[in-house]
């Protein structure tokens, strides 16, 4: 038998920065993946981790969703390992693939949990949550508009500016062209073959021109209530919401400013570290929220400038004595918000035996107001969804 | 080159294993080599060594997971990846030590040699691998950039074939029978046996066979056969099918062989290796790395281990059998190097682990058998006295296209409605349910009609169906 032939080929930079072939199919990947988080995004708004998280900060997301189906055998196939001669029959070796490693090098005859976890920015993560969310009320008046100029935006090219703006490439080409148009009458100028001097004819600056945009102000009002009733849990529910509404403007607008007013049987308007984290007792008064909520609409954020969001949230549990006035107060802020809603947080089993606004608000007749009603942290993605499909219409998705 | 070596090197030791290869008798294909970096090379495994496949995002997420796994140290990149093809194809890491790439090249030609040889790759076609590949993937390019077609169709087919690309016919080494043959074979089947006392006996009924039932006799080719009766079916979604299926012949030798393979390169790597004489400062790396690549996995099975445990131990029964063994093999028996190249020849895993993992070997090697219970894996049998038969039918049945679930096609037009009436060959295993449903509705989508499938639950028979109302279960009588 004769030696085998053999051929060496040897390694090529340029080849190998070629030949990324599999980009194409990676590419196609992470779109199925951002599709799987798409489709999940209600299990991921659910997870804690995200909630008041900055835009920058990389979170990992669970993909489901994007595992390859076959025939596979179940949990009741055995399977041969290898020990080290100590191994006795009834010895835990491992666990189930999914549960943890340990099990080693298993032929792939079972299905792995193809679970796993992938980085994302959270503004990324936002993009995705509202790529087909739409805000209500979209038509923004003229006079909720105003004018930025920014100085940036170039357009083409002028014989005269200033210095720092000259295309030096360009005025090069002009001199040459110059000098190739020159080079018949040559003879008339005799020096020029030593010399051939910039002319101001061949001066091309930059053009620039102001660039001047519509921006969009909103705020967003959060209200919720502190009262000795609200407790971790429901505060909880109540800044999920806020946080999506609040990054979901965010993405509308160019300039957002957010307010935050806690109340029991008065309101304050507080930071955002009170807001969520300073407990408080007693009884409520809900109008007192939505009072003070017109008042610094008024002082500060006019809705003919403004773009006004409020959203407000409490477990309903009002005193009897406020309702009137609590709708009375509602009805104003509703005139003056482009959106306002109510969200009543009930955890499971409280709801039967509690008083509820959302009968008392179901009288408040006002284009712009919407209620839900959040029972867990699933609710919180649909809720959301509703709330922003107020006044779209039919093609509304229902919840 | 990052070492210090260069080509120049390489080719010279190449050269002397070259030599080695051909006195040791070993019976290659031609060897191509190539230099590659670890970016080329991980992308090479997403693609199963195959320097041009049709693209499939499952190849991206394959290279997203290697990527990831080897950015975080949790695995490292194997050596070497070599191609089934002639002449034979294979990657080496330039990063890697000189001693690396010597103990690389003489593994390289142990796969070399046997996918030569080894009787499941006859059918392979090894000529035509690259070219094969190679139109393969202009094809499913050109359907993706058709635009009466498009990417999104052509991923839905290609997810739906893969899915099922696996139920196929294992032993390609026997001819499938042609329909004409098959029916046939059921006439002859149907014909009572020739008697010598008709006078007196009662005349025999024969009972014809249904000519007319498609198919005729069982069939394992799922994709082909969903691929010749489903008449809805665009000649690209056939070709598609056919292309997920050729494919999925050509690597079921390397499935089905995968223990003797690996064990029959390292068995050879050593060998050649030891035989160089290599000088001083080469040989503790050598022993560092060979060790490296045969150690047991705890809990698991190491292909290398095994593999190249078998071997040796074949060898040497051959060579210098135990009194005992002595006497069992006879007066005249080839020697061991001889019986390693009739078994590189004639085997595959279940059958060289049946004949050549014998009770000894298996206790040397501390194997056992588990279970789940619960979450834990527990220990159930370990290859003692008593234990190690049942061992041993764990390991032959879980091994190769062990692994992989037997289904096949009943009955096309089953309750004359034409649903695709499928059979699990039940063997002990359960079907795992979420994969089976998933997988049925890939096959629902490829078959267009209703879906059946039956296999077992719990000890009972049950009837997997997806129709348009989706997935159900019903236990049967």
């Amino acid at each position: 038998m004769s030696a085998p032939e053999s051929i060496f080929r040897p390694f090529h930079h340029a080849d190998a920065k070629r030949s990324d072939r599999s980009s194409g199919d990676r590419l196609r990947h992470r779109q199925k993946v951002r599709q799987s988080i798409r489709e999940n995004i209600a299990d991921i708004v659910a997870e804690e981790s995200i909630i008041g998280k900055d835009r920058e900060r990389i979170i990992k997301v669970p993909i489901r969703g994007i595992k390859e189906y076959r025939f596979v055998y179940g949990d009741n196939a055995p399977g041969v390992g290898q020990g080290d001669g100590e191994s006795q029959p009834g010895q835990v070796v491992g666990q189930r693939e999914g549960q943890g490693s340990g099990s080693g090098d298993r032929a792939g005859d079972r299905p792995g949990v193809d679970y796993y976890e992938t980085d994302v920015t959270l503004e990324e993560l936002i993009d995705i949550m509202f790529e087909d969310l739409e805000l209500p009320d979209l038509e923004r008046k003229k006079l909720r508009e105003i004018a930025a100029q920014r100085l940036t935006k170039r357009k083409g090219y002028r014989a005269v500016g200033v210095r720092v703006r000259l295309d030096k490439r360009r005025t090069v080409k002009a001199k040459v062209r110059r000098r190739l148009a020159t080079r018949h009458t040559s003879e008339h100028f005799p020096d020029d073959r030593k010399r051939f001097p910039f002319h101001d004819d061949d001066l091309i600056f930059r053009h620039m021109v102001t660039d001047t945009r519509k921006e969009s102000n909103a705020v967003v009002l959060c209200l919720m209530d502190t009262s000795g009733s609200m407790d971790t849990m429901k505060k909880y529910l109540a800044r999920s919401f806020f946080f999506l509404l609040y990054q979901f403007i965010l993405t509308k607008y160019r300039n957002v400013e957010i307010v935050f007013i806690a109340h029991h049987t008065e309101a304050n308007e507080v930071s955002e570290a009170e807001f969520f984290h300073k407990g408080e007792s007693g009884g409520t008064f809900i109008s007192s929220a939505y009072q003070k909520a017109v008042e610094i609409i008024e002082a500060r954020y006019h809705p003919s400038l403004w773009n006004v969001y409020a959203f407000h949230c409490s477990d309903g549990d009002n005193f009897d004595s406020d309702n009137p006035a609590a709708l009375r107060y509602a009805k104003a802020l509703a005139d003056l918000c482009n959106l306002f809603g109510y969200g009543e947080i009930k955890p499971l089993g409280s709801r039967y035996y509690e008083s509820s606004m959302l009968n008392i608000f179901r009288r408040l007749e006002a284009d712009h107001f919407q209620t839900v009603l959040i029972e867990r942290k699933e609710d919180i993605w649909p809720s959301f969804k509703a709330f922003l499909a107020k006044d779209r219409g039919a093609d509304a998705p229902t919840v | 080159m990052a070492a210090s070596y260069d080509l120049t090197d390489l080719e010279s030791w190449d050269a002397r294993i070259r030599d080695k290869v051909q006195e040791l008798g070993l019976d290659c294909y031609p060897q191509e080599f190539e230099i590659c970096d670890h970016n080329q090379m991980l992308a090479y495994m997403a693609y199963s060594g195959m320097p041009s496949h049709y693209p499939h995002w499952s190849y991206g997420k394959a290279y997203e997971k290697l990527k990831t796994l080897y950015d975080y140290g949790i695995s490292g990149i194997p050596y070497e990846m070599v191609i089934n093809s002639n002449p034979a194809l294979a990657y080496l890491m330039r990063d890697n030590s000189l001693l690396l790439q010597i103990l690389t090249i003489a593994h390289v030609y142990g796969h070399n040699d046997f996918f030569k040889n080894n009787f499941t790759f006859k059918s392979t076609r090894a000529e035509y691998t690259i070219s094969t590949f190679k139109a393969h993937g202009n094809r499913v390019r050109t359907y993706a950039e058709n635009p009466s077609i498009g990417l999104e169709k052509v991923e839905s087919v290609l997810d739906a074939a893969h899915a099922v690309s696996l139920q196929c016919r294992r032993n390609l080494a026997v001819r499938k029978r042609t329909p004409d043959e098959e029916r046939q074979q059921l006439l002859d089947a149907a014909r009572p046996p020739n008697d010598p006392f008709q006078r007196i006996h009662r005349r025999q009924e024969v009972v014809e066979p249904d000519l007319r039932k498609v198919p005729l006799t069982p069939d394992d080719d799922l994709l082909l056969f969903v691929r010749d009766h489903n008449p809805f079916l665009a000649e690209w979604e056939k070709d598609l099918l056919t292309i997920v299926h050729e494919e999925a012949q050509y690597f079921i030798p390397q499935i089905e062989t995968k223990i003797m393979n690996e064990g029959w390169a390292t068995y050879w790597h050593k060998r050649i290796l030891d035989s160089l004489e290599l000088p001083q400062e080469f040989q503790l790396e050598f022993i560092v790395r060979h060790n490296q690549v045969v150690r047991p996995f705890p809990g698991g099975l190491n292909p290398y281990h095994i593999g190249l445990r078998v071997w040796e131990d074949i060898c040497r029964r051959y060579d210098a059998p135990t009194p005992s063994e002595a006497e069992e093999l006879g007066r005249t028996h080839p020697t061991g190097t001889h019986k390693l190249f009739e078994v590189r020849e004639a085997d595959r895993d279940i059958s060289f682990l049946r004949r050549h993992l014998t009770e000894d070997l298996m206790r040397d090697l501390h194997l056992f058998e588990y279970e789940a219970k619960g979450d834990d894996l527990v220990i159930s049998e370990v290859a003692d006295k008593d234990g190690w038969r049942q061992v041993k039918e764990t390991l032959l049945k879980s091994v190769g296209m062990g692994g992989i679930p037997v289904i096949r096609v009943e009955d096309a037009d089953y309750g004359q409605k034409r649903t695709l009436y499928l059979v699990h060959a039940h063997e002990g295993r359960d079907l795992q349910l979420e994969y089976s449903e998933k997988t049925l509705a890939y096959i629902y989508r490829l078959w267009q009609r209703d879906v059946a499938l039956e296999t077992v639950v719990n000890g009972k028979r049950a009837l997997l169906t997806y129709n348009d109302h989706g997935f159900s279960t019903k236990t049967m009588k």
